[in-house]
């Protein structure tokens, strides 16, 4: 049972963010350390509830309310056991997740919810520490059953973790030369740091899971090859299509997508690039797209010291508490601040391009117009025309859905008017045998969402190979987050 | 059943669930001298009593009335034209036996009945002396048309024994013993040739008293047997009886007296008791009655009433040798196990006879007589009243009441009262009275019982004790998966207990699917429901009314009842039902050196094949069964039921169904009590699980898992600093104290006759499982078999075994969800997604989204969330009407109404939102059990239409009461159904508790029964103190939903009701253990199905409206209860979470974070809740309703209620597990000439009461204030005397009454109950003789005086103390002032929290749940003074320390200024009742007040302290104390 007055006797608190001058300095990750009493002291706020809405809005349905109490008493490791029998990768979602959850927190009606997302992180970051939190945990007997998963972002390492715990022989794929998918190359040091992934890698290889990276399946292996090979495939290959912006001046030098420019400092960071070619060094950066890619990009920008970083959004500024057209417990419309958002730069709100300036080839600026969003356009106020100076423009504007050359179009799977992969009810594809798990079939989305569908996908799979499953299922491939 | 008019089983209505309760009364002359007047006494004594019993639809239609009489020869000698012979020793029964038989009114079928009687009589060896047909007058008398429709003809037989060698005939006791058999035999015999319609029933056949008894009303009686009224029918001693069933169906043997006893009351353990005299058949023999007793056999007749199988017991054990006085208190002890003042040799009769024989448990007045003893006894919690006189010229008067006969004070020389678990006796050939010590003493006497006890019994705690052995965690959690423990049980349920050795707590109700209805694997526990008292009995209070209950009990091998000796207490005593492993380990090891072979031990192993399903499931319990024989034929004496041991094939048979499949196999085998059953049971982990075992026939359980799961939790520190030793005592006490809770839900108070008595309600298990493993407890609406059984149990086997375990990594048990929802668990309908649209659409008054609601919520139903979710509406197309042609939406919110949820449970914001939004609706909101304040109670924006009377009467007054459009009674709450409340100190916060009238910082006790209502006519008797109090109200009565709640709103009907609810278990929002949450009462459906058809089929449903409540959320929901019987639906969690409830579920911790269940200021500024958002809420209901109307053909909800057959079950079928489940009797519409709805409202005539004299007489006062004098007399008939005329008052001048003694009102004679109840200030009375029950009850600011005659020699110098009024005086009183010149009855001043009282000596419990006022008791109390007293003040002359509990007060010197403030009050007591008491203690004040001490409860006493230190320092009072209570 919980402390039922903890809510009354604390009040919400955080680590402290470091200094912003030390933390544009260097990569490394934003947060200061957290002291242990505090954790606790946070976690004595949860409020043990009845229905717990913070479990529903979890899409891996983390127990949260169980863990909470596990941490307010100091009993890290039952605490670590209640988190991770929902999550593979906590210490992953305690970094990277918007923390549904907390939108959802009963707290949060008259108060500030509980830090859940916090001390999640904490307990996986305490399990690693104190030794017990990566302990490999191979199966204890082998089905004989051979699976391939491709790609190995969240929902592809969560599919293979779980397959290889229930005794299956799994090997990862991976087009980039190292394994991670986008948590590798696409998230900025400073929001994780590569190791807490790393560790994480080890810990599955030591499970048995092979990883083969810098393998483009489809090309580097053929698809008969991969169905030859294994008893069943999981496509986890994420929405990699990135939307295009369709202005005059797209063309230009100086004009790049998110990911490409997100992917090369990642890359220099981990020693596997020498220099980054788009930087944003001396530069006024307008960054186009309102989302957390944006912001990724506009902290980056910060950190490559740039001149000027503009990041524009096609919607008009949000409240700054929850809209009432979002009411709790769902995710609330709001104005949010990022770590980068308060570094420097400025935001720009109920925006859209017009068209991109350049000078010699290379972009110089950007026309913009006022206006407010409707469903599928923009409309326009006259006489709000503006211009910004730039120099770099990136297109932070989001996926569209997998990319279908190669791999899908070879396997053969049906491709929903969405752009996303069919799938039924257990994440099978149209093709027997071939699961989907992740983006690439709910379309762009966020970690938790990926980490629970790759931990479905693996019970379709498990269940297909098997006959019936008993690895867990959170998550029906249909499933939303409430509205 | 036989001469009745008591329907077949059908559709939901059972007879089984027929109750009853009465009046009863008994005259005896003590000198032995007969006479017609002592008849005659008898009869008008019941003609006064009338008010006891009932009428059906037909007021001719008597529930029941008779008379119990010694023989009259002198009339049969002169009306019989054979000869009768003539006993040597009339004084002791005659030489013939006779007997009011009732046989066939078909003449043919008479004709072979009186031909059987021949046979047997024959074969027996008796003379058949003759037959006399009874003279009887149905037409003249009145009997009404149902009752003459089944009438039987009325012969009496004569017989005579065989002649003695001497030739002399047996007579009196010695031919009463020949012809029992005789008449048992033809009993049986005609029935099995005749038929139930054929068969011969003695209403008694005895050579000492006859019986003349029917389906009359109590003036009926002397009208219809010719004999009672004749001038020859003389006796020395009359019982008479006015029965109240709870149905309107006449059925002649039921009535009472039976062959020994009248009974007024409830055998709440009879089916235990019943089975276990089945089983003792066996052993049974008597040398006394002559030949084979077996011929008697069954002892009990099947089918018989609870009273009548008593007294087929008591008669069997009168006849085999114990006097009726030893053999009533054998089946009736006193509360003897807590009595540590116990006299030892009585302590010894008393232990050594529990060894032969369970108590018959329930509330008891139990008159009875063999001719020459007239006695009465009271159950030992005295639930029923009793009142006894004895006059000048050596009559003995008792009954029910006083004042049932017209006494002159002048020949009144005794006044007392039936005490509880005492005897009254009067013994005709000593020709006196013999006191209770008197009778007992010289039982005890009778033989060395204590030597035997002391030789006999073996107790556990003598035993060597065996080594403990401690499991690991791992194999602790690999049997917690095979028995499908879950981490939310070990959260929930086990952590509690473990820590804290008590149950845990929730609120909000349940709303989960039924265990049948469930896809998920069940325990088959789930399918049970505890059962409770609910009107017909009172629950019992085992916290503060503990000195009655015990958890001790005996185990082991029963020998001959009927020849007792020392080898019958060779037995072993568990102080508790629950074992340690410590525990069972010396129990199977008794005889482990082979010494005490007596003891021997035989442990039966419960697995089966886990692959093999339903039939190696069977096939394992029938070799358990058989192994159990083998055992028992090998001498063993203890049977240990195992389910150790599991392998991965071998699963455990699930405890309780091997339990009582063995139990119901030996009580066939009739082997049952040659053995002690034990329980080694994995799957039990909570109370209710462990109260099943017991209750189907386990001696003792060994939950060995949970206990070693606590252990676990404690070794690995999930405890707090709970040690592992200690973790597993307080599972032990948790589990056994639960129990006593769950047996004093349904006013059992002995595990040792809780045993086996399947005191539970089973839904959804198929009636061949029922039949075959729990005989007895039946269904009627089917369900799942043993194949589901054995599918759940392979279900949480394979998890236990999974072939590879890292599946599960990180997972170690399943994680519930069945108390809080959880995505992988039950399912719940209020979950986070409906809760969500159901705020969200109310709030923003978006009617699309209210639809996603609905959808939601009625999805989940259909999932198997609720029962309703399984029918469907019958729509026709072809019948359907246009939308616009129903009645509007504003027309059917009216029918609906919020629940009873209390001020002080939720806060002023939440409650006022409530009532406004119901006010401004023309629904009806209810204030709940806490009172309202007077500023609310007085606008009728703000106020709630409801007023609710619950145990607790917080806040209920005059004024509460004059300002109600419907007065409710609380009898059940789903939540906790048979249990009280309890608002701890630091929720009462001062403007709580100002609307309670209690004090600030201390806490409120709600005693689980109304302490006016121990049985359906003291309801009847609380209705009509109501309906004086406001005659313009409804008054409802709520109920929770059981089998045979049908049958109890009949009865509620009866007793005058206009309105009956019935609550489901899925609602109720207040705070209960998690067993009461989950497992007690049923869904509405089946009730509320029920309560139609039986209201029906009494043809009462035309008189009262029925409601529906608990768990209502949607439209589909109302639609459903409409076409199944309600005309009103209440809701109470919809409208709340409407306004921002989010099922936290603490509503008991004062936490809830949107302000709605606390006081505390900080959480009440986050409420967000608006009467409009609740308002918007009924009014999308109502036009959803609207839309189903139309749909099905009904232009209004009039028009639908009833009718069931638009309802459809086939899609239940398609539930996976539903399957077998048979709903269609919930749908069964009975063909009778009754209306579906209240068509015909009772009228309810008060214009012939006293009170209307009153008020016309008090005219100068009710119009201008002016003082009136009044003086009448009165009698016990009057009852409620002053009530009305002070609603009268209130409604004219407001809550704050008259000036003092405006209203003067002088009355003589004895008071009928209720005298002054709720009388305001302004009101005095002084009567001058004696009171009955309930004086006072909810004073409000009024006087009551109650003195004797000065002229009555009871009141002579030196004559002892006299009763002057009777029990549960000031109940719930306000304010005012109560003099009372006399001793009193049990509980005086309960839940007193203002007023004054003196008296001058009480029974038990007196000062009970007192929370204010004072009390002055000048006389001897009774035991157990001050329970659960929180407030007020108590000052005793003389106490006695012992009989003061001392949970909450101290017994504590006066301070100076209360010994004068003590000296006026005695001296106002001696100014107003003359009372020679006050006047002798006056002559030597304040000498005589160092005799006084005070009652003093402990946290009052500090709040008295903090508000004067308070008042020194110049601080806010009111901060201080709820500071200091905040801790």
């Amino acid at each position: 049972m919980a402390d039922p007055s903890g809510f009354l006797k604390y009040h919400r608190q955080g680590p402290a963010r470091r200094p912003i001058p030390l933390r544009l300095r260097d990569w490394n990750e934003v947060y200061e350390p957290f002291d242990e009493q505090d954790t606790r002291s946070q976690a004595a706020r949860c409020m043990d509830c009845g229905i717990p809405f913070c479990h529903q809005g979890c899409p891996l349905g983390n127990i949260i309310p169980e863990w909470n109490d596990l941490v307010r008493t100091g009993k890290w490791v039952e605490a670590s056991d209640r988190l991770h029998a929902t999550n593979n990768f906590p210490e992953f979602t305690g970094r990277l997740c918007p923390a549904p959850c907390e939108a959802a927190c009963v707290l949060g009606i008259g108060d500030e919810p509980v830090a859940i997302k916090l001390v999640e992180q904490e307990i996986a970051d305490h399990a690693i520490t104190a030794g017990f939190g990566l302990t490999p945990r191979p199966a204890e007997l082998s089905t004989g059953r051979s699976v391939a998963v491709i790609g190995s972002g969240p929902a592809g390492l969560a599919a293979a973790q779980q397959l290889a715990r229930a005794g299956h022989a799994v090997t990862v794929y991976e087009r980039d030369a190292r394994i991670g998918g986008l948590m590798r190359y696409g998230i900025p040091e400073f929001k994780m740091a590569r190791d807490v992934l790393d560790r994480r890698l080890a810990q599955m290889a030591a499970e048995g899971v092979t990883f083969v990276a810098g393998c483009a399946v489809g090309i580097d292996l053929t698809v008969e090859q991969l169905q030859d090979d294994y008893d069943a495939v999981v496509i986890a290959t994420g929405s990699t299509v990135p939307r295009e912006l369709t202005v005059d001046g797209r063309d230009l030098d100086g004009v790049y997508l998110a990911m490409d420019y997100l992917v090369q400092q990642n890359q220099v960071l981990e020693g596997t690039r020498g220099a980054v070619e788009i930087s944003a060094e001396g530069k006024n950066v307008i960054i186009i797209g309102g989302g957390d890619t944006g912001a990724d990009c506009y902290g980056t920008a910060l950190r490559q010291q740039a001149k000027s970083v503009t990041q524009l959004d096609i919607h008009v500024m949000p409240p700054t508490t929850r809209d009432q057209s979002t009411p709790w417990p769902t995710y609330p419309l709001m104005l949010r601040i990022s770590a980068a958002h308060e570094e420097g730069g400025e935001r720009v709100f109920g925006v859209n391009s017009t068209s991109i300036e350049g000078t010699d080839g290379h972009v110089s600026g950007l026309h913009l117009v006022e206006g407010r969003r409707i469903p599928g356009g923009f409309i326009p106020t006259e006489g709000t025309d503006f211009h910004l100076d730039a120099d770099l423009i990136l297109i932070a504007l989001g996926f569209v859905g997998p990319e279908k050359p190669g791999l899908l179009d070879g396997l053969g799977v049906q491709i929903s008017g969405r752009g996303t992969i069919v799938r039924d009810p257990n994440y099978m594809t149209s093709v027997p045998g071939v699961f989907v798990a992740g983006d690439a079939g709910r379309g762009q989305s966020l970690i938790v969402w990926a980490i629970a569908e790759g931990r479905s996908a693996a019970a379709g799979v498990d269940a297909y190979l098997a006959g019936s499953s008993f690895l867990p299922d959170p998550l029906e491939p249909t499933a939303v987050a409430m509205r | 059943m036989q001469y009745s008019a008591t329907p077949a089983p059908q559709g939901l209505y059972d007879p089984q669930f027929e109750r009853d309760a009465c009046g009863v009364a008994a005259v005896a002359d003590i000198k032995g001298r007969r006479s017609h007047s002592i008849v005659n006494d008898g009869v008008t004594a019941l003609i006064n009593l009338d008010h006891r019993g009932a009428a059906g639809a037909d007021p001719a239609v008597g529930d029941g009335a008779g008379i119990l009489i010694q023989v009259p020869d002198e009339l049969f000698r002169g009306a019989v034209d054979f000869p009768l012979p003539v006993s040597p020793d009339q004084r002791h029964g005659e030489a013939y036996a006779v007997g009011v038989g009732f046989l066939p009114a078909d003449p043919a079928a008479r004709i072979r009945a009186k031909q059987i009687v021949t046979e047997i009589v024959t074969e027996e060896g008796l003379q058949l002396l003759g037959w006399r047909t009874v003279p009887t007058d149905p037409i003249w008398s009145g009997v009404g048309q149902m009752a003459l429709d089944v009438m039987p003809a009325f012969e009496q037989l004569f017989l005579a024994g065989p002649a003695r060698s001497d030739g002399t005939l047996p007579s009196g006791l010695d031919l009463d013993r020949i012809i029992y058999p005789a008449r048992k035999r033809i009993e049986h015999e005609t029935v099995d040739v005749l038929g139930d319609s054929g068969g011969i029933y003695f209403a008694s056949l005895s050579s000492r008293t006859i019986v003349y008894k029917g389906m009359l009303t109590t003036a009926q009686l002397p009208a219809f047997f010719a004999d009672i009224t004749d001038e020859r029918t003389t006796s020395a001693i009359a019982i008479v009886h006015s029965r109240f069933s709870t149905n309107t169906f006449p059925a002649w043997p039921l009535a009472h007296p039976f062959r020994y006893i009248a009974h007024n009351g409830e055998i709440n353990t009879v089916r235990g008791n019943r089975n276990r005299m089945r089983a003792r058949e066996a052993m049974l023999a008597s040398t006394l009655i002559p030949g084979d007793l077996a011929r008697a056999f069954p002892i009990c007749t099947p089918g018989a009433s609870d009273s009548a199988s008593f007294d087929e017991v008591l008669e069997l054990l009168h006849l085999g040798g114990r006097t009726l006085p030893h053999a009533v208190l054998m089946m009736i002890p006193e509360a003897w196990e807590n009595d540590a003042t116990m006299d030892p040799a009585l302590r010894g009769f008393a232990e050594f006879h529990a060894s032969l024989i369970e108590p018959w448990d329930g509330p008891a007045c139990v008159t009875f007589t063999d001719g020459t003893v007239l006695g009465a006894v009271l159950d030992r919690n005295g639930l029923r009243p009793g009142r006894w006189w004895l006059t000048t010229d050596d009559t003995v008067v008792l009954a029910s009441e006083a004042g049932v006969l017209p006494i002159p004070p002048e020949k009144v020389l005794e006044r007392g009262r039936l005490q509880p678990g005492r005897m009254f006796l009067v013994d005709t050939d000593q020709g006196r009275i013999l006191n209770d010590t008197e009778v007992k003493e010289e039982l005890a006497a009778e033989q060395p019982y204590r030597d035997w006890v002391h030789a006999g019994l073996m107790r556990l705690t003598d035993l060597p004790p065996r080594e403990h052995v401690t499991v690991s965690h791992r194999s602790v959690l690999a049997r917690q998966k095979i028995f499908g423990y879950t981490e939310e049980e070990l959260r929930v349920l086990i952590t509690p207990m473990a820590a804290s050795g008590a149950e845990g707590i929730g609120s909000m109700g349940t709303d989960t699917p039924e265990a049948v209805l469930s896809t998920r694997p069940r325990l088959i526990f789930d399918y049970f429901s505890q059962l409770f008292a609910q009107v017909t009995n009172p629950p019992l209070d085992a916290i503060r009314e503990a000195v009655v209950t015990s958890l001790s009990s005996v185990i082991g091998p029963e020998e001959n009842l009927l020849e007792p000796g020392p080898w019958s207490c060779r037995q072993i005593v568990l102080p508790f039902p629950v074992l340690d492993n410590d525990d069972l380990a010396k129990l199977m090891g008794m005889n482990a050196d082979g010494n005490l072979p007596g003891f021997a031990s035989a442990t039966i192993s419960g697995l089966f094949d886990v692959h093999g399903g339903a039939a190696a499931l069977a096939g394992a319990i029938e070799r358990c069964r058989i192994e159990t024989d083998e055992a028992i034929a090998g001498g063993a004496r203890v049977i240990m039921l195992s389910d150790r041991h599991s392998t991965a094939d071998r699963a455990p048979i699930p405890s309780l169904l091997l339990t009582s499949a063995v139990h119901q196999h030996l009580v066939r085998q009739k082997s049952r009590t040659k053995v002690a059953l034990v329980v080694e049971s994995g799957d039990a982990r909570e109370v209710h699980h462990v109260a099943l075992l017991l209750g189907y026939g386990a001696g003792a359980v060994n939950p060995y898992l949970v206990l070693e799961s606590a252990e676990d939790l404690a070794g690995r520190g999930l405890l707090g600093d709970v040690t592992p030793h200690k973790a597993v005592k307080n599972t032990v006490y948790a589990l056994g104290k639960g129990v006593l809770k769950v047996m004093s839900k349904m006013g059992i108070s002995t595990v040792g006759s809780y045993r086996a008595a399947q005191v539970f309600a089973v839904f959804g298990i198929n009636n061949d499982v029922l039949d075959e493993y729990f005989t007895g407890s039946t269904t009627r609406t089917g369900g799942t078999g043993l194949a589901t059984i054995a599918g759940d149990v392979a279900q949480r086997h394979a998890l236990a075994f999974v072939p590879n375990p890292r599946t599960l990594e990180h997972r170690g048990l399943e994680i519930g969800g069945q108390y809080q929802w959880r995505r992988e668990g039950e399912i719940h309908l209020f979950n986070p997604e409906t809760v969500y649209l159901l705020q969200h659409s109310t709030r923003s008054k978006q009617e699309r989204v209210f639809r996603r609601y609905t959808e939601a919520v009625d999805n989940l139903s259909r999932e198997g969330g609720t029962l309703r979710g399984l029918f469907d509406l019958v729509v026709n197309e072809g019948r359907s009407v246009p939308l616009d042609e129903v009645e509007p939406a504003s027309e059917i919110v009216k029918r609906f109404v919020t629940g009873a949820m209390s001020y002080g449970s939720i806060s002023i914001e939440a409650h006022e939102t409530l009532a406004i939004a119901m006010n401004r609706l023309g629904g009806k909101s209810n204030t709940g059990e806490g009172g309202e304040d007077v500023d609310r109670l007085l606008d009728p924006v703000r106020r709630s239409a409801i007023k609710q009377v619950a145990s607790g009467r917080f806040g209920v007054t005059s004024a509460f009461l004059v300002n109600a459009r419907e007065i409710q009674i609380k009898m059940a709450q789903g939540a906790k159904p048979g249990e009280g409340g309890q608002l701890p100190g630091h929720k009462v916060y001062p403007w709580i508790a100002a609307t309670r009238n209690a004090t600030a910082g201390v806490g409120l006790i709600s005693p689980p029964p109304h302490h006016d209502i121990y049985s359906i006519e003291d309801l009847k008797q609380l209705i009509h103190d109501l309906r004086n109090a406001n005659p313009a109200a409804d008054v409802s009565v709520k109920l929770v939903s059981v089998p045979g709640v049908g049958t109890v709103a009949a009865g509620v009907t009866k007793a005058h009701a206009d309105k009956v609810i019935v609550a489901g278990n899925d609602g109720g929002t207040g705070a209960a253990a998690l067993t009461s949450l989950k497992h007690t009462g049923q869904p509405w459906e089946l009730g509320l199905a029920e309560t139609q058809q039986t209201l029906r089929l009494n043809r009462l449903r035309e008189q009262v409206k029925v409601q529906v409540d608990g768990g209502l959320k949607t439209p589909r929901d109302v639609i459903v209860a409409a076409l199944l019987g309600a005309e009103e639906f209440g809701f109470s969690t919809a409208p709340l979470v409407v306004a921002g409830c989010v099922m936290m579920r603490v509503c008991h911790l004062d936490t809830c974070p949107v302000g709605i269940a606390t006081q505390n200021p900080v959480l009440r500024e986050r409420y967000t809740g608006t009467p409009e958002f609740v308002e918007t809420f009924f009014l999308y209901l109502a036009e959803q309703v609207r839309e189903y109307l139309a749909a099905l053909g009904f232009r209004s909800m009039a028009e639908a209620i009833g009718h069931a057959e638009r309802l459809d079950v086939s899609h239940a079928i398609a539930l996976h597990r539903a399957r077998g489940l048979d709903l269609a009797p919930l749908l069964e519409i009975p063909d009778v000439d009754s209306d579906y709805s209240c068509t015909h409202p009772a009228q309810h005539d008060l214009s012939k009461t006293l009170d209307a004299k009153l008020i016309v007489l008090a005219k100068p006062a009710l119009q201008d204030a002016r003082g009136v004098h009044i003086d009448l007399p009165i009698r016990n008939v009057d009852r409620t005397a002053g009530t009305m005329l002070g609603s009268e008052v209130t409604r004219v001048f407001g809550p704050d009454g008259l000036p003092d003694h405006t209203i003067d009102v002088d009355l003589t004679g004895t008071a009928g109950q209720s005298l002054g109840a709720f009388l305001p200030r302004g009101v005095s009375i002084t009567l001058l003789g004696d009171a009955n029950d309930y004086v006072g009850k909810g004073l409000s600011g009024g006087r009551i005086i109650v003195r004797p005659d000065e002229n009555s020699p009871s009141q002579a110098p030196g004559v002892k103390t006299q009763v002057i009024a009777g029990n549960t005086i000031g109940y719930g009183a306000t304010s005012g002032e109560i003099y009372l010149r006399g001793r009193v009855g049990e509980r005086f001043a309960v839940r007193n929290s203002g007023a004054l009282m003196v008296t001058e000596g009480s029974g038990d419990h007196a000062c009970e749940y007192m929370t204010g006022g004072r009390v002055v008791i000048l006389g001897r109390t009774g035991r157990n003074v001050g329970a659960g007293m929180s407030g007020g003040i108590a000052y005793l002359l003389d106490p006695e320390p012992a009989k003061v509990n001392p949970e909450l007060v101290d017994l504590e010197a006066l301070d100076p200024d209360e010994v004068f403030w003590l000296g006026e009050v005695i001296s106002a007591h001696a100014k107003l009742t003359g009372s020679r008491i006050a006047a002798a203690l006056l002559a030597d004040w304040p000498i005589a007040a160092v005799r006084f001490s005070r009652v003093m409860p402990r946290d009052y006493k500090r709040v008295l302290e903090l508000r004067a230190e308070a008042a020194a320092r110049g601080l806010d009072a009111d901060e201080m104390i709820m500071e200091a209570s905040h801790g």
